[in-house]
């Protein structure tokens, strides 16, 4: 060992001395971009995610998901019916030896084997929700007169004074390089940045054309829905509610549940309720209709409509509720019908889905889909806020 | 741990070793903390290109040490200096034995054919190369963005043992044109011959320039040389890392081949030094050799029986009885000249596998399994047929289309079964990404029936 290996050794070893290899993990920043990957792929399968997420209990911001460690793949034999393999000990041919304890691998090779991990990663249901509704909208979303009540700040234009906050840097520079570059031909040297350079944003209050909207939701909590048929109708508003209260401001949800009556309820209360009896599909649509001509004048408010129910309504009720239906049809800027179903399969075939159904011929304002599952939802989703969305 | 005392005994281990006639490079010791030590298990090297699977396997070691698992007392690298990296963790006594240990090591390295070819080729500096690679990746990484990197790094790394170690690290491309063919001969015969008329059912032999060989001309088995020479639209940048990746390859070959007589030869002389180290103090002493009985047991903790054998065992058994036999003299030519496949095959034999108690099994995948009659050639096998070809599948180039599509050709028969087909596909989907032609992998199914996997590049690369 040379003379400089022992100083070497001494400061690596001393006390207080630190190696460059303290400063930071090379294991952990691959480890984060391995998470980094890992979340990469789970947003591209959200669909499953927030299909099989448990969010409808309440209280969780977060949705924990198991995954499994990312394998790096590469030439493998197809594993062998057959194995073989040398092993050491108290053994005589013939001998039958039980599956191996997991080896004390210890000093093997490491080899490239990762063997499964799993565990779990946390999701803010805020982020998923940004992810999922990226590119969804309400459909035909119009400007309103009515209160102008997003007036609002806006930038607007630039001037030499200002608070400090609001200074504009790249445009600062811009000056300052335009100055600099008349000086230079002057000959004169200059310092980088003077007062004159400096600009600051400007505010100003601009009324915005109102954008008011409302949802209303409305849910068949008659004895024909079942709990698992409440459990998808309710992950469905759900995640609705929650794509749509990150999308816009101010926008006023409304929640009616019916079953042979109406009634209006608060968010939380609408999330818990269930109820007995037969169904008629007119007594919430008319509970709508009551609700939008008090409150919501269509003039002033765009609104929509999204009901979820098995769609088995009294065959007594059909024309009342088509009768009803129309008319909101007209003051909506979109109704869709959730069909809670068993079957798979995209087009609604039940009473009141067929109800929708008619209406639904291609100004884009009535919409029906039928859901057999958790699963479906995001298609749902899909159907009345992106296709839609685009269609408009 | 006190440095002074270790120091002391390390200059005394280096005297004794140098005594017994051990030779190699100076080695420089560090002492690291344990999760530096954990990085240089994973990466292989203790500065090394980032990549998200080192980061996977380290979370998994990690998982590993804390139950108590694994323990990692040094590393070492060859070169000129040899680097050693030593656990900070380790004991006064674990320290002493661990410096005889890196010493065999060096001795090992610095004489070995295979080590001292790689060691020409890649240079003796391969902790600083690697380091060297890193950053010219992170630059990559800092032009081109993480994704791209990424991608080629996906592809390099995913071939890693598909090099050809016989070929050298540095070859020239293929020659242009096949070379001359001899024109043919005027002799007495072929005047005759000639006057019978023309012959047609010959084929012409043309006259004209030599044919363009094709590409590649033979089965090409260093896939990351030829994808680095050969992929259609390799930016220069892409190709760089393909050589970082593949010379660190070489410089792991000799590390992999030789891990048996490697590993056996350092714990050999980690043993016979601490014998003659009297000037010891008798704890040390004993708990070095605790240490040593530790890590060359046969079995692990109370087990009986192993399904696997520990290459410290082996290798130090085996040079055991070889020196005790032939002598130290002869032990250094045969560590000199031989690998782990020679090793094995010419000294294991059939009375120091009956010692070691080592016996082969064989039982369907997931049940019992059944000892085995005593059959040496076989033994030799099933201990060497995991570590041929670097321990990888026998994939070759064996075909680039004039619109530079890909064939690659898995050699069934001489690895006695097709590819996992799931797995390929991935390979081949990492592979597209850089060769940005279609890839045909040409393998067997489980019936060994011929079977292909295309992947083509996707749309969205092709209009990015």
């Amino acid at each position: 060992m040379s003379e400089n290996t022992s100083d070497e050794t001494s400061t690596a070893g001393g006390a207080g001395e630190t190696g460059w290899y303290d400063l930071f993990s090379r294991g952990a920043r691959d480890w984060l971009r391995h998470n980094d990957k890992i979340r990469e792929a789970v947003r591209r399968h959200l669909p499953e995610i927030i299909a099989g997420a448990d969010v409808l209990s309440g209280g969780t911001s977060t949705v924990r998901v198991p995954v499994r460690m990312l394998e790096h793949y590469r030439f493998r034999l197809r594993s062998p019916g057959e194995q073989q393999g040398v092993g050491q000990g108290h053994a005589r041919p013939g001998d039958r030896i039980g599956r191996p304890r997991q080896e004390d691998e210890s000093r093997g090779q490491g080899g490239n084997e990762e063997g499964t991990i799993q565990y779990t990663l946390e999701f803010r249901i805020d982020d998923i929700v940004d992810w999922l509704w990226e590119e969804m909208k309400l459909p035909n979303l119009e400007a309103k007169t009515g209160r102008a009540k997003d007036d609002d700040w806006t930038r607007e234009g630039w001037d030499r004074r200002g608070a400090r906050a609001r200074l504009d840097r790249r445009r600062s520079l811009k000056e300052s390089i335009k100055r600099r570059g008349m000086q230079a031909e002057s000959g004169v040297t200059s310092p980088p940045f003077t007062d004159d350079d400096l600009r600051f944003r400007q505010l100003a209050k601009r009324e915005q054309p109102a954008m008011q909207a409302v949802v209303i939701l409305l849910l068949d909590v008659s004895g024909s829905m079942g709990e698992r048929e409440r459990r998808i109708a309710k992950a469905f508003f759900f995640w609705v509610i929650q794509g749509l209260r990150r999308q816009y401001r101010d926008l006023d949800l409304v929640f009616v549940a019916h079953t042979s009556q109406a009634w209006e309820f608060q968010e939380e209360e609408f999330f818990h309720v269930s109820g007995t009896g037969g169904t008629l599909a007119s007594a919430g649509l008319e509970k709508v209709r009551e609700i939008i001509q008090e409150r919501y004048n269509p003039s002033q408010y765009n609104v929509y409509l999204f009901y979820a129910s098995d769609g088995e309504n009294f065959p007594s009720d059909q024309i009342q509720a088509q009768a009803v239906l129309k008319e909101l049809a007209r003051a909506c800027n979109y109704a869709g019908f959730l069909e809670v179903s068993v079957l798979t399969g995209e087009e609604p075939d039940s009473e009141t889905g067929k109800l929708f159904l008619e209406l639904a011929d291609g100004d884009g304002q009535v919409g029906a889909f039928r859901v057999a599952g958790v699963e479906d939802i995001w298609k749902a989703v899909r159907y009345f806020f992106g296709q839609q969305a685009q269609t408009s | 741990m006190n440095i002074e005392e270790w120091q002391i005994y390390a200059a005394r281990i280096e005297q004794l070793a140098a005594d017994q006639g051990l030779k190699y490079h100076p080695v420089e010791f560090e002492i690291v903390p344990e999760n530096f030590m954990t990085e240089i298990a994973i990466y292989g090297l203790p500065v090394r290109m980032p990549h998200w699977s080192f980061g996977a396997r380290y979370i998994y070691q990690l998982i590993q040490h804390r139950m108590g698992l694994s323990r990692l007392f040094e590393v070492v690298y060859p070169g000129n200096p040899g680097r050693a990296y030593l656990a900070k963790s380790n004991s006064i006594a674990e320290n002493v034995l661990v410096t005889a240990h890196v010493l065999g090591h060096a001795d090992f390295s610095a004489n070995n054919l295979l080590f001292r070819r790689s060691q020409a080729e890649v240079g003796e500096h391969i902790v600083e190369q690697a380091a060297a690679h890193a950053r010219r990746i992170s630059q990559a990484i800092q032009d081109h963005g993480i994704e791209a990197v990424e991608t080629v790094l996906d592809a390099a790394l995913a071939l890693e043992q598909h090099v050809d170690i016989h070929q050298g690290l540095r070859r020239e491309k293929y020659p242009e044109r096949m070379p001359d063919r001899a024109p043919p001969a005027v002799d007495e015969f072929s005047q005759r011959y000639a006057l019978l008329g023309p012959d047609t059912a010959r084929p012409r032999i043309s006259t004209g320039p030599a044919k363009r060989t094709p590409t590649p001309p033979h089965p090409e088995q260093d896939l990351l040389w030829f994808i680095a020479q050969y992929a259609p639209d390799l930016e220069p940048w892409e190709r760089d890392i393909f050589l970082a990746v593949r010379e660190e390859s070489f410089y792991f070959y000799p590390v992999f081949a030789c891990q048996i007589m490697n590993e056996g030869w350092a714990s050999y002389w980690h043993a016979r030094l601490l014998r003659e180290a009297d000037f010891l103090p008798q704890s040390c002493y004993v708990d070095a050799i605790k240490c040593h009985s530790d890590v060359v047991r046969p079995t692990a903790g109370s087990e009986q029986v192993a399904l696997s054998t520990n290459p410290y065992h082996l290798g130090f058994s085996i040079w055991e009885k070889i020196i005790e036999q032939q002598g130290l003299e002869q032990a250094r030519r045969i560590m000199s000249e031989d690998d782990d496949f020679s090793f094995v095959r010419n000294h294991l034999t059939l009375e120091l596998a009956t010692e070691l108690e080592l016996f082969r099994y064989e039982g369907p995948a997931n049940g019992t399994l059944v000892v085995q009659d005593v059959d040496l050639p076989a033994l030799h096998e099933a201990l060497l047929s995991p570590k041929y070809g670097f321990g990888a599948p026998t994939v070759s180039a064996a075909h680039v289309h004039l619109d530079g599509r890909l064939d690659l050709l898995h050699d069934h028969v001489a690895d006695g079964r097709g590819l996992d087909p799931e797995r390929s596909r991935k390979v081949l989907e990492y592979i597209v990404r850089v060769w940005r032609r279609p890839v045909t992998l040409a393998t067997v199914d489980g019936n060994e029936h011929g079977m292909e996997i295309t992947v083509s590049p996707s749309l969205q690369l092709e209009s990015g």
